[in-house]
């Protein structure tokens, strides 16, 4: 898969792409690279960042497609979907994960990192990998509903507007992970 | 100089441009998120045991650039900051969503973001976790009408550090560029030290 996406690329562009992975970037230029993208959001649109909002919007309209009734009498999801006139997928956030899989896509592919894998410890089966993946992205989304905002909304932006709220989730998060970490060493260490 | 940031606000744009931007502006944050390797579960959990600290690091730097480049753009007078979105703070449920949001990242290995940028590279783990994701979205909207007394409890608006200390905001932004560097410094010491015990060095 990788190596068929690699070649179609490779044909179009004048540059060799890298064939093994190349070393990510030095974690001080990756961060004011970020920075400057969440400061460009703030200069152009007034907003900041965001990702588990793209996710609320997307769920949001599934729900309204299959049970519309249930949607519109339930007080959380009458945000997204409002009087039915507008499409709950024409949201700003929606927009922006587009781009945030394409972006990360480029960077891979430039770097030599598209490849189907699986990240995890050395100790820990395929099947166990999957398990926590997937309870924790559930844990997480729970949570970020709850926090109003993720890792990108309220940590970043919020951080970055030196919100109340933000700084009291940023601390929240890294005590709660430090924590745990312990209870899931064997997951990836 | 004119006042005239945020562009959208004063109206330079409309929506449909909005949503090009915003595709746009998404292409630069997931970049920069897989540049720094934020693609990679074991990179982003190695943060919670010490051994690679790259996750405090990429973050507080990028909230410091763009901290100070709010506060300089809106004392040369061309940003207007009051017309930023500030999100209203909940410290109570903020304090909870984040403890158990804390859970879901070392366990699932991804933040909503960067699980993203995984997916798109080919990490399937990354893609399981952004189904959790997808469940968890979905079962907080099927038990809002049991939370929202607690969601919506110490509803303190829009405020900021400077406010809820009562110290102007130029200094808390000074207060939290020491702080970041010094989290810098002591960040580098501290995986210094992992790196020796790894090899067994004194």
């Amino acid at each position: 898969m990788t190596t068929d996406r690699t070649s179609v690329l490779q044909r179009i562009l004048p540059w060799r792409l890298p064939r093994n992975p190349e070393p990510y970037w030095n974690p001080y230029v990756a961060g004011v690279g970020l920075g400057l993208v969440l400061l460009a959001s703030f200069v152009i649109m007034g907003r900041g960042l965001g990702a588990t909002g793209a996710f609320s919007a997307t769920i949001a309209a599934g729900v309204n497609q299959v049970a519309p009734e249930h949607a519109h009498s339930s007080e959380y999801y009458i945000k997204y979907v409002g009087d039915g006139t507008a499409n709950p997928l024409k949201d700003w956030l929606v927009f922006e994960i587009l781009g945030v899989i394409v972006g990360g896509f480029l960077s891979g592919v430039l770097a030599g990192r598209v490849k189907k894998s699986i990240e995890k410890g050395p100790n820990i089966s395929v099947r166990g990998r999957m398990i926590y993946a997937f309870f924790g992205g559930l844990t997480m989304g729970f949570g970020a509903k709850l926090a109003r905002g993720c890792t990108s909304g309220q940590a970043l932006t919020g951080g970055a507007l030196m919100s109340v709220g933000s700084w009291v989730f940023i601390l929240a998060v890294f005590a709660s992970a430090y924590v745990v970490a312990y209870f899931v060493r064997k997951e990836w260490t | 100089m004119d006042m005239n940031a945020p562009f959208f606000d004063f109206g330079l744009f409309g929506e449909g441009t909005s949503f090009i931007v915003a595709f746009f502006v998404g292409i630069g944050f997931g970049f920069f998120l897989e540049r720094a390797g934020f693609g990679s579960a074991r990179k982003l959990a190695a943060q919670f045991y010490f051994t690679d600290l790259t996750v405090f690091k990429v973050m507080f730097t990028a909230v410091v650039t763009a901290l100070l480049g709010l506060f300089w753009l809106s004392w040369i007078g061309f940003l207007d900051l009051s017309r930023v979105n500030l999100l209203p703070s909940y410290p109570l449920p903020q304090a909870v969503g984040g403890l158990i949001f804390g859970i879901g990242f070392v366990a699932g290995g991804y933040c909503p973001g960067t699980a993203c940028v995984a997916s798109s590279t080919g990490k399937l783990d990354g893609f399981v976790h952004l189904l959790g994701m997808t469940t968890g979205i979905l079962l907080f909207g099927e038990v809002f009408p049991y939370l929202i007394n607690f969601y919506d409890s110490t509803a303190l608006g829009e405020v900021t550090l400077g406010d809820a200390i009562g110290v102007p905001s130029n200094i808390m932004v000074f207060v939290i560029v020491v702080f970041a560097v010094l989290g810098f410094v002591a960040a580098g010491r501290i995986e210094d030290r992992s790196a020796k015990k790894l090899t067994g060095e004194p």
